[in-house]
């Protein structure tokens, strides 16, 4: 077994028509027992900026927690929130710190920039990023959340269509994993409005 | 001496706190988890005026393509550039470290940099780490003594050559350099044939793949080629694309209203005290 595979996990992020979208499932398992069906991967660090942490969910948390602390020190010293991909840099920064015993995470990160550009990127457990244009995913779903990213993702989808295409592409994934589902979290970003959604997914 | 009681951000340097937890794991069982590749061909040629490099642009993580248009020429200098292949993070972090010691060097000396100094900053990193850090690279550029091409090895040897290449398809590559690469080659034949190079690595390196980026490097010019060949376009989405007829299954909706961004106009007038 590999250690990603421990609680089970699935992320995916879509880029529309200056808005952003993030997913994830709700499941927290213990290899094939479910622990939690409600258990949030999608953390914000701010308005515009949002950060899901799949794989190993006690080091997520930690990871996450370390995060917000650097994130706060940048806040309390600029005085102004941190860019999109200035917060790529830093979790890109801290998980090569950890080389050679990281935290056994893949983040996806999704903002949208001051001028309202969104922005999409992924990363390996050691920082390696990888910027997108259209979509990135992560988990143990990720394989067959490639496939349905890849068959059902258009450029420039306006907000609402961008949250069908997402969340069909996420149910559809988590359905064929035994170790993700459990209905999904779907995050939605504007320039004017964050929409929080609660999908409903299949219960086995 | 008083201890500081909250944890400040590090300084830098590797950190080896979770390594005993890892090894844990790893011995309970657990599999090591593996890390993106750029399973890669790189290249680079000397012809008359300057270097060229070339790369794919595929990445992956075992058998799945994680990225498949990812930059591989990294920049490490105004007149220094490095094709990366290996671990993703190493070369990426490598490059980016030895370009912002170049950069401090720069200000500090007030001249161009030298490609040997690039190459020296290199080796004694990946020398230092005994092979751990795992970047193979490239390295091309053209400073106050000519154009130089430089191949490092993860343990931290180098090789200095008129043409090279690196990276999983490194054979295929280095098939097309051996039958067509001689002295002199022009601009056009140099550019024209790391494609082929490239090409080659593509086509019969599974680990290659997707689009060909060149750079070409003169006395004091760089041109960045990003996808100057695109030789597998996508030709299988349908123009409609997928519509959802049923929409998804809502349980709840929450929506927070953004604060309009407030406009701070500088450069008015101060106010009165």
């Amino acid at each position: 077994m590999s250690i990603f595979e421990y609680n089970g996990s699935a992320l995916v992020a879509m880029v529309g028509k200056n808005c952003f979208a993030i997913a994830a499932d709700r499941r927290l398992g213990v290899q094939l027992q479910t622990i939690a069906t409600d258990f949030q991967r999608i953390y914000k660090m701010h308005d515009r900026l949002f950060i899901g942490l799949s794989g190993l969910a006690t080091d997520a948390q930690t990871l996450y927690q370390r995060l917000v602390f650097r994130h706060k020190l940048y806040q309390l010293r600029e005085e102004r929130d941190m860019k999109p991909e200035t917060f790529a840099n830093l979790v890109s920064a801290i998980l090569y710190e950890k080389r050679f015993g990281p935290y056994f995470c893949q983040p996806v990160i999704a903002g949208l920039s001051d001028e309202d550009k969104p922005f999409i990127c992924t990363m390996d457990s050691i920082g390696a990023k990888e910027l997108a244009k259209d979509f990135v995913v992560a988990g143990t779903a990720s394989e067959s959340l490639y496939g349905a990213c890849e068959a059902m993702y258009k450029p420039d989808l306006e907000p609402e269509e961008l949250f069908e295409t997402i969340s069909q592409a996420l149910l559809a994934s988590v359905d064929r994993d035994c170790l993700s589902g459990w209905g999904g979290h779907v995050y939605l970003v504007t320039p004017t409005e964050i929409k929080e959604r609660i999908l409903k997914g299949r219960m086995d | 001496m008083t201890k500081s009681t909250i944890e400040l951000p590090p300084k830098g340097g590797f950190s080896f706190d979770l390594c005993k937890r890892n090894e844990m794991l790893f011995k309970k069982g657990v599999q090591p988890p593996s890390f993106r590749k750029t399973g890669t061909t790189i290249v680079g040629l000397i012809f008359q005026e300057g270097v060229v490099l070339g790369a794919d642009t595929r990445a992956t993580e075992g058998p799945i393509v994680a990225d498949k248009n990812c930059e591989k020429i990294h920049y490490m200098a105004p007149n220094i550039y490095c094709c990366g292949a290996g671990t993703a993070a190493d070369t990426e972090a490598v490059t980016d470290m030895v370009s912002s010691q170049l950069k401090l060097h720069r200000y500090h000396t007030g001249r161009e940099s030298r490609v040997v100094t690039a190459l020296t900053l290199l080796k004694s990193h990946l020398f230092n780490y005994q092979g751990y850090v795992s970047a193979a690279l490239v390295l091309g550029g053209v400073d106050v003594t000519g154009p130089h091409l430089h191949t490092i090895y993860p343990h931290g040897s180098t090789d200095t050559l008129p043409f090279a290449t690196m990276g999983s398809g490194s054979l295929a590559a280095m098939s097309v350099f051996e039958s067509k690469y001689r002295e002199g080659l022009t601009r056009e034949e140099g550019i024209n044939l790391v494609c082929e190079a490239i090409s080659s690595g593509i086509f019969n390196d599974l680990g290659s793949g997707s689009n060909v980026d060149v750079c070409v490097i003169t006395k004091g010019n760089v041109e960045y080629l990003r996808n100057h060949v695109l030789p597998n376009p996508r030709t299988y989405t349908s123009a409609k694309g997928y519509s959802f007829p049923k929409p998804t299954e809502v349980l709840m909706t929450k929506v927070i209203k953004l604060k309009e961004k407030v406009e701070v106009i500088e450069g008015g007038d101060a106010m009165e005290e």
